[in-house]
């Protein structure tokens, strides 16, 4: 069965790595990069791409709005 | 075959299901990683930019650390002397009685210095909406007691915990308020994870629909963390509010007329 997929896009140069958005995601997509940004925090990323299912509670918990949803949803709902 | 979707696919044929707002500018917010002032503003935001009212609504900053409300909110804003953001907003909805007013406040700034003009724009039941943040901490100066610091809380300047045969009970404004014939809505809600999110949102479209009806002041509390002032992460913060400040500042709404 086709499932919801999502994606996250991170404004990394905005991100300052508090980890709201990790323990929020409940399929544990999100983890705080190795690297830092500009501004030396460790920013957000996907970890696991394939499990973003989309729900936006990253992006609700997020205290500085950088993160933007995307959501597909599959083939056969789509179609009118 | 669903392993070949890329996130290029999902942005190109999916839909946008979540970006920051218009009514929040570009500036990096001042706040500290993980503080709820960013949720809080954005929520304010949203609920604006939903309602179509940005260019009719004036907002009010205090003192504290949303002083620079004005710089993230792009809307009109107002400074206001510490405390006295409500009986700013007074005279501005005065003279401006078809604008949507709202006053957006700390616990240091509308629990301590602004308790007069608190309670006497409550109690004149002015048509405003007062948010009102509760981390019970002077977070800007360095993370002093407030009025509404925990008892047995350290802060810096109780470092062995609030004592409150010497220093008092911690104040609750949002019951205070609440008793008051001019308050039509008053609520305690929080921003730490997304279903209190969706619902201080909600609280706070509430209010503004209230100001639309001329229904009274609408008080909404946001208890919130200040992971700076308690020296914990963001994470560790929220978990902390859950467990000490939920038991003595119970969320859900305490007035709706």
């Amino acid at each position: 069965m086709a499932k919801i997929k999502g994606t996250i896009l991170v404004d990394i140069d905005k991100c300052k790595g508090c980890e709201l958005c990790v323990v929020a995601c409940p399929s544990n997509v999100i983890k705080l990069a190795s690297d830092v940004n500009g501004k030396g925090y460790h920013f957000a990323y996907m970890e696991i791409p394939d499990a973003c299912t989309g729900c936006v509670n990253c992006a609700l918990v997020c205290p500085d709005s950088v993160i933007t949803v995307h959501r597909l949803r599959p083939k056969s709902v789509q179609t009118v | 075959m669903e392993n070949t979707i890329t996130a290029q696919d999902i942005i190109r044929d999916g839909e946008l299901v979540f970006k920051k707002t218009a009514c929040l500018t570009d500036n990096v917010l001042s706040y500290c990683p993980g503080c709820g002032h960013g949720v809080a503003h954005r929520i304010l935001m949203e609920v604006i930019d939903e309602m179509g009212i940005q260019s009719q609504t004036i907002g009010v900053s205090p003192v504290g650390c949303s002083v620079l409300a004005y710089d993230f909110m792009n809307i009109d804003m107002q400074g206001a002397a510490h405390g006295r953001a409500p009986a700013v907003a007074t005279g501005i909805k005065r003279v401006f009685p078809n604008k949507f007013v709202f006053t957006y406040q700390g616990d240091g700034d509308l629990a301590a210095i602004g308790t007069a003009e608190t309670i006497h724009a409550c109690n004149r039941g002015e048509n405003i909406v007062i948010i009102f943040i509760n981390n019970g901490i002077y977070g800007m100066t360095g993370g002093q007691m407030a009025p509404t610091t925990l008892p047995n809380m350290k802060s810096s300047t109780t470092p062995y915990g609030r004592d409150v045969k010497m220093m008092g009970h911690p104040i609750k404004m949002t019951e205070i308020v609440a008793t008051l014939p001019g308050t039509c809505f008053v609520t305690r809600q929080a921003v730490h994870t997304p279903a209190a999110v969706n619902r201080s949102k909600k609280a706070i479209r509430k209010a503004f629909e209230n100001q639309k009806l001329n229904k009274g002041l609408s008080f909404i509390e946001i208890v919130s963390n200040c992971n700076s002032g308690w020296k914990m992460t963001p994470v560790k913060s929220n978990k902390w509010m859950e467990e000490n400040m939920f038991p003595y500042y119970p969320l859900g709404d305490i007035k709706d007329l």
